[in-house]
């Protein structure tokens, strides 16, 4: 039996039932670590001993009998810009490569609350900065399905442990797509939450108010399990909202009968491959089938999304960045004095991409470019954002291809920003809005998967839970496992 | 050529809440260094602000206090500079909508009311402070930073350009601080920067329209630092008009050992701090409710206590205006009359023995050594007759030292007056018999001579002998 193949909620039966342990469970999934990961390179730092004493502690509150959660005894990984007490937090940056967090973020103390077990930190673009993963500061990811591909990004490295069996369930954080792109690439589900509703105390800021963190598991199901534990209000983080927490796992509902889907035809981008928008067209023909009801609709401010958003992330990721400068914690390069250390710091231990943005940031918003650039975004921001609205007045969810194409080959867009920017096309309004979006399996083509996005209202998870579970139920797209060669 | 000088002041101050604006670690000052730390205000990857509502609250008050409009709805935003005393290299203050705009103070100067309009006040975190290895910043050759400083919470108050003169400046700063202290929401310490102050400064012909072009003076530590820093910098831009020269926009310090300013940046260096709306924080929405509610709930302010004590006590309006400049010296004076002390002896000696005291040992009023309780004991025996006016002085410098109470001093050191008639009769007859020289002097129309006489008897009764019976006695006698 390969444990490390099943979903966290089938395991959760196992353990209850006492077929097998947590430490079974957790020495079978580092041991398919230590049997892939060399290939797939999804691991930062590895925290094998702790996973191990905190799937004991699971086994003796089963032993004596006691009531546990889903999550408690499965091994996760999270993205190593989520901080962790005592554990290194580089954010796949030289600059934090010895920062050790002396704080816990929220959603790990929530995760540490149910005893979920940590397998350790997940590869990453640096500072969430790209779309395939190859921006690490230390190495990049391989896409479980085909190694020569990546696994996108940023959070390559969680989206790839999922699928490769090296975690059953991750998470990630999505400022623009880096939750949904990596889960589609890897054929595994992806949900970026309504901003607010998971607190942001403790992940490492890349734009603040377009960053938020969320589940990258096998299935629907996990998916909502893990919602469950990391959402709610939290006293720490001033933009999480102040509203109670249903329980996702009652909207997994095989049905959509009456469901109002709206396919907004500027997603379907030029440059979109034919076998992605074959896969999406014959999906919504599935859930038309299956009784929802579609019409194509039209979100005219689309195009201007991702310029906006490059200029809107870029500026606050370069007033976030800027604590890096060596003083008092983190990398240093000594200098001449103050600004030169500064200087010699920052050029040495940031990657090309974080300083492109930086550079971006900071001209955006420089006295006399503020208000053509910044300030602009910000109106295009709120016409986005109005799109949306106008569209959840028509319709109950909104469904796009998660990017353009499947997973491409390491180094193919390395030398072209723009083209690896295009990837996030169809994930950086729902950002810019807020609003809540899960990344599902929905075909493969040449062997690689295809994601399909499901967009929901404000607060909308349980709408776009079943109408993506019950889409899940009647595929099997998500119970291909990646055909990877443990050495 | 006679110019008009126009000023402008930036008040920083810092406010007396426990804990930080963003973070619940603690604001005492002379803590330890680097112990009054979190990871919040010390700025680690990932942490997030969450806003101290006692700092609204103080801002508020001082906003309505200082006849401001209060923003129903204002925002935090980030000004973004590399120092390394700001651990986040941004400052979290806000920018384009304060808490609170469109205020004004009246201030009085040379017996003038004036009015200086306030443009507004706003909220930010204060910045560490940076221990240099040397002597000055120059000679130094590495610098510490002290994070215990970094979060407390400042509020900027910022002057319309106004004020028109130091005595000006100076009289609109005393003003301020007196209203925050009776506000009880910043201690104004400047000794300890907890009241700092920039100055802008420009000259212009009179009548012009336009204004001239400006430097910021900062460094401005002190009362006397503001006056004098201003009517440095008023000389030296004089002195480059006159000349045919012209002013540069820049940035100065004040050099409190040389008396002089000088430039720090000009406008060409000066940031550009690249404002963004702060994304870790909501917006304050401010119910007019709750601004009606702390309007109502004010403390009584200087000019209105100014008011009472010259209503109720006969005060001058000078007298009411000094002891009500300061929160702590109106305080003492109120619990001085309570005790039972005649108002206006009471501040007669409150600006007299008092303040005399205070300022030859450069100490506030809130470590006086004597308490108004004991100042009140001390009129009284003025009052009964026991001791003289005269004599009381001495027993306050006793009391000033040894803190003892007004009776048990006089009592110890034999102080009480003699107001025995016999005994004086006894002592004024024998001065006169040892004195004939003057007793014929004053015989002969020399009044002065009488001052003489008075002086032998007060000798030899160690000034105890009261005073106005000595002059009956004495007249009645020659």
């Amino acid at each position: 039996m390969e444990l490390f193949k099943h979903t966290a909620s089938q395991l959760h039966e196992k353990l209850v039932a006492k077929e097998i342990s947590a430490v079974e469970l957790t020495k079978a999934v580092l041991g398919r670590v230590d049997a892939v990961d060399k290939n797939v390179q999804a691991y930062i730092t590895r925290t094998s001993e702790t996973a191990l004493a905190q799937a004991q502690a699971v086994d003796s509150k089963i032993q004596r009998g006691e009531k546990v959660s889903v999550l408690a005894g499965i091994p996760g990984a999270l993205k190593d810009n989520i901080c962790t007490k005592g554990i290194k937090t580089t954010c796949a940056s030289k600059i934090l490569a010895t920062f050790v967090p002396p704080y816990d973020a929220t959603v790990a103390e929530k995760l540490a609350a149910v005893d979920a077990v940590i397998l350790g930190k997940a590869n990453m673009d640096e500072f969430a900065m790209g779309g395939s993963t190859e921006n690490s500061g230390f190495f990049p990811t391989h896409n479980p399905w085909n190694l020569e591909t990546v696994p996108g990004g940023s959070s390559g490295g969680s989206a790839a442990a999922v699928a490769a069996g090296e975690a059953i369930w991750a998470l990630g954080s999505d400022t623009g797509g880096s939750i949904r792109q990596p889960a589609a690439y890897c054929g595994v589900v992806g949900l970026k939450p309504t901003y607010g509703r998971v607190s942001r105390y403790g992940l490492v800021a890349y734009a603040s108010s377009l960053d938020q963190i969320g589940p990258i598991t096998r299935d629907v199901t996990d998916s909502a399990h893990v919602m469950n534990i990391i959402s709610g209000y939290d006293v720490k983080d001033s933009t999480s909202i102040n509203t109670g927490v249903p329980d996702y796992t009652k909207s997994l509902v095989n049905n959509i009968k009456g469901l109002k889907i709206g396919l907004p035809k500027e997603y379907f981008v030029a440059g979109m491959d034919v076998e992605v928008e074959r896969a999406i067209n014959k999906a919504i023909e599935q859930l038309v089938a299956l009784g929802a009801e579609y019409k194509e609709i039209s979100m005219p401010h689309t195009e201007y999304a991702l310029s906006a958003y490059y200029m809107i992330a870029p500026a606050e990721a370069s007033s976030n960045l800027a604590r890096y400068d060596g003083v008092s914690f983190g990398h240093r390069v000594e200098g001449n004095d103050i600004i030169d250390m500064y200087k010699k710091t920052r050029s040495e231990a940031f990657g090309a991409e974080v300083k492109r943005r930086i550079m971006l940031g900071t001209y955006a918003l420089s006295s006399g470019y503020y208000d053509a650039y910044y300030l602009k975004a910000l109106k295009v921001r709120t016409l986005v954002k109005q799109d949306f609205d106008k569209a959840f007045e028509q319709v109950d969810v909104l469904i796009t291809p998660t990017a353009p194409t499947t997973a491409f080959k390491l180094g193919e867009k390395t030398n072209d920003p723009l083209a690896m920017y295009l990837q996030d096309v169809c994930t950086i309004p729902v950002n810019l809005s807020g609003v809540p979006a899960i990344s599902i399996p929905c075909g493969f083509a040449a062997g690689m998967p295809i994601g399909m996005q499901i967009i929901g209202k404000p607060l909308g998870e349980e709408t776009i839970i079943r109408a993506a579970y019950t889409f899940e139920q009647n595929n099997d797209y998500h119970k291909g496992f990646a055909p990877l060669r443990e050495v | 050529m006679d110019y008009e000088i126009v000023i402008g002041l930036e008040i920083h101050t810092e406010l007396k809440t426990n804990s930080k604006i963003f973070c619940g670690c603690s604001t005492k000052f002379g803590s330890e260094q680097n112990t009054n730390v979190c990871p919040v205000c010390l700025g680690l990857p990932g942490v997030l602000p969450v806003i101290n509502e006692k700092v609204v609250e103080f801002a508020i008050k001082a906003g309505v206090a200082l006849n401001c409009e209060i923003l129903p709805f204002s925002k935090f935003d980030r000004k973004n500079y590399y120092y390394p005393d700001l651990p986040k290299n941004f400052q979290t203050s806000q920018y384009d909508l304060p808490i609170a705009v469109n205020g004004h103070l009246d201030i009085e100067v040379n017996g003038e009311t004036k009015r200086i309009n306030i443009t507004r006040i706003h909220m930010e975190e204060d910045a560490g402070k940076l221990v240099h290895s040397g002597a000055t910043i120059s000679s130094s050759d590495s610098a510490l930073v002290d994070y215990n400083r970094t979060g407390v919470p400042l509020l900027e108050i910022v002057s319309e350009p106004d004020i028109r003169s130091a005595e000006e400046a100076r009289a609109y700063l005393e003003k301020v601080k007196a209203i925050l202290e009776y506000l009880d929401v910043s201690d104004c310490k400047m000794e300890e920067g907890s009241l700092r102050c920039d100055a802008n400064i420009s000259l212009r012909p009179h009548g012009q329209a336009a204004l001239g072009t400006k430097a910021e003076i900062k460094n401005l530590n002190s009362f006397r630092s503001v006056q004098r820093g201003i009517e440095y910098e008023v000389i030296r831009q004089e002195e480059i008009l006159d000349d045919g020269g012209r002013v540069i926009q820049e940035t100065r310090t004040w050099d409190e050992n040389k008396g002089i300013t000088a430039s720090m940046r000009s406008k060409e260096q000066a940031h550009d701090y690249r404002y963004l709306p702060e994304p870790d924080l909501v917006p304050i929405v401010v119910d007019p409710a709750r601004v009606a509610e702390i309007r109502a709930n004010l403390p009584e302010l200087p000019d209105a206590r100014r008011q009472r004590l010259m209503n109720n006590y006969g005060l001058s309006e000078y007298d009411a205006g000094i002891i009500t400049s300061s929160k702590a010296v109106a305080d003492y004076f109120d619990q001085s009359v309570q005790n039972n002390g005649d108002a206006k002896v009471v501040a007669n000696w409150l600006m007299g023995e008092v303040s005399k005291h205070l300022n030859s040992e450069g100490i506030t009023i809130l470590d006086c050594p004597v308490s108004p309780k004991q100042l009140t004991e001390l009129l009284t025996l003025i009052e009964k007759g026991t001791i003289s006016n005269k004599i009381a002085k001495t027993v306050f410098e006793e009391m000033w030292t040894s803190r003892k109470d007004a009776e048990v001093i006089v009592k110890e050191k034999g102080l009480v007056q003699i107001s025995d008639s016999s005994e004086i009769v006894a002592i004024v007859e024998s001065v006169i018999a040892a004195n004939p020289r003057s007793v014929a002097d004053f015989k002969a129309g020399k009044d002065k001579a009488i001052g003489f006489l008075v002086g032998q008897i007060m000798k030899q009764t160690k000034g105890r002998a009261n005073p106005d019976m000595v002059n009956t006695l004495l007249r009645e006698r020659l």
